[in-house]
């Protein structure tokens, strides 16, 4: 194991940093679009919901592979060329965003509509109440669901392997199919996955900790 | 000159009827108190004046502006009208003196200094400086509600909506609300409409009485005719009962 550690180390490492990358996109921009869409959810206007319920619904009920596929494979014939790392980075990020949406959404709904009336009551405007009284205490609420998509999202960016993606999993198959190290290089190659997974872990449970 | 004026106001949630041809007029720096039995509209026709009810058809005029007109900005009329909850709505995630402060920061751009000075006036007014770094959660309910209160004046209201101000708390708490809501009532510019079950305190402060059951207003009387001699049977029938209490 160490020697194969030691020999390959450099494409371990490239898989990793491309894993870590993609992660830290599609977990920003997911956050982002999730709570758009939660807000979207919850909002008085008729068409947003919709639009919010819709998207919601379908990206949540369709396999990430597919969605990833979708982006890898139709969108470079009608629209634009994309690599694989890009289409599995969009389709994480949709596929994420709609699980991040659901939970802010419970989040968004646990907080009494009072606090909305009253800031409504004072003259804020909808979006400044969401933001400054009503969006602050959901999040507080959600983090310990929000973990534990953080960690799915990483632990499925591993679907860019299928569509040459240069990730960890990707990289790993690659060592695999060279070496026919495949025990040791999956050993490894999981072992990188819980250097990401278990600090945000231990973070979430430092987190709740704290806001309890 | 009036300061509210409903002109054949119909409120409908769905298909119930909840409020039935209302025609109410209240003038700059009256007090009126609005009483009824539970579930009758009181809080929906409190609630209609700063728009967090929107009323289906008829006028209502608030502060020389109509509600119902699409043109109308209704975050400017809420500006003059604050309103006071039962349970007092304070935002959780603020503390006191934030929880005063932050409207009139984000929707009256007041200068940070300013503001300030004027949260903490108003803090000391209902007696509850020293709870100015407090969470929500560490104060009392009368507390609470005090603070919404400062919470409302903030703003410099015109007008102010109280929606059964003292129904959530505890018995000993009620004099210290109502001494501060009979305070702000006392000032000469300020009007009140104050949906209440306190008679007595009613019988203060009010200018006018109006009495609703059922989605109507049955009787709208000068105060102390309205306690004396209410000329409508379930008006009278209403009294008698949360008096005998
Ligand atoms: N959001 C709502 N949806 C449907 N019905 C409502 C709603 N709010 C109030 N109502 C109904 O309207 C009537 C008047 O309610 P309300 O104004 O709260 O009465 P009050 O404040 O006098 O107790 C009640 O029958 C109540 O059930
Ligand atoms: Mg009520």
């Amino acid at each position: 194991m160490i020697t194969l550690l030691r020999t390959y180390w450099s494409t371990f490492l490239t898989g990793f940093g491309w894993t870590i990358l993609s992660s830290c996109i599609a977990l920003v921009a997911s956050l982002l679009i999730g709570s758009i869409m939660a807000v979207f959810e919850v909002v008085p206007n008729k068409t947003l919901r919709t639009i919010g319920t819709v998207y919601v619904e379908i990206f949540r009920n369709i396999p990430l592979l597919v969605i990833v596929s979708f982006f890898y494979l139709v969108i470079p014939m009608y629209v634009v060329k994309i690599n694989g790392f890009t289409a599995g980075t969009i389709g994480l990020t949709i596929y994420t965003s709609a699980f991040i949406a659901e939970t802010v959404r419970s989040g968004i709904k646990s907080i009494n509509i009072g606090q909305m009336e009253a800031s409504r009551a004072m003259g804020m405007k909808y979006v400044q109440a969401m933001r400054f009284i009503v969006l602050p205490q959901a999040f507080k609420v959600v983090i310990p669901p929000l973990g534990n998509q953080f960690i799915n999202l990483v632990k499925n960016s591993s679907v860019l392997a299928f569509v040459a993606g240069f990730d960890l999993m990707y990289q790993g198959n690659a060592i695999a199919s060279q070496t026919f190290a495949t025990v040791n290089t999956y050993l490894i190659v999981g072992a990188f996955y819980l250097v990401i997974t278990l600090p945000i872990s231990y973070y979430m449970r430092h987190l709740e900790k704290r806001l309890a | 000159m009036s300061m509210i004026e409903f002109r054949k106001v119909q409120k409908y949630y769905g298909k119930f009827h909840a409020l039935k041809d209302i025609d109410l007029e209240i003038d700059k720096g009256e007090t009126v108190v609005l009483i009824g039995p539970s579930g009758s509209g009181k809080s929906t026709l409190a609630r209609s004046v700063n728009g967090l009810e929107t009323i289906q058809s008829g006028q209502l005029i608030v502060n020389g502006r109509d509600i119902a007109d699409k043109k109308t900005d209704i975050n400017r009329i809420r500006t003059d009208v604050g309103m006071v909850f039962q349970h007092f709505n304070l935002y959780a995630n603020k503390d006191v003196l934030e929880n005063i402060m932050i409207a009139p920061r984000i929707v009256l751009k007041m200068n940070e200094d300013e503001n300030k000075k004027n949260a903490m006036a108003l803090l000391d007014q209902v007696g509850l400086a020293d709870k100015a770094h407090n969470m929500p959660s560490q104060i009392s309910g009368g507390q609470a509600q005090r603070v919404a209160i400062a919470r409302s004046l903030a703003m410099k209201p015109r007008c102010m909506l109280f929606d059964e101000p003292t129904s959530a708390l505890d018995p000993e708490m009620i004099d210290d609300v109502l001494g501060v809501i009979k305070y702000v009532t006392s000032q000469s510019d300020m009007t009140s409409l104050i949906v209440t079950h306190e008679m007595g305190f009613a019988q203060e402060v009010a200018n006018r009485v109006i009495f609703m059951d059922d989605g109507q207003i049955l009787e709208d009387d000068k105060t102390d005719v309205f306690f004396k001699n209410p000329s409508n049977e379930r008006a009278r029938q209403f009294l008698s009962k949360i008096i005998s209490h």
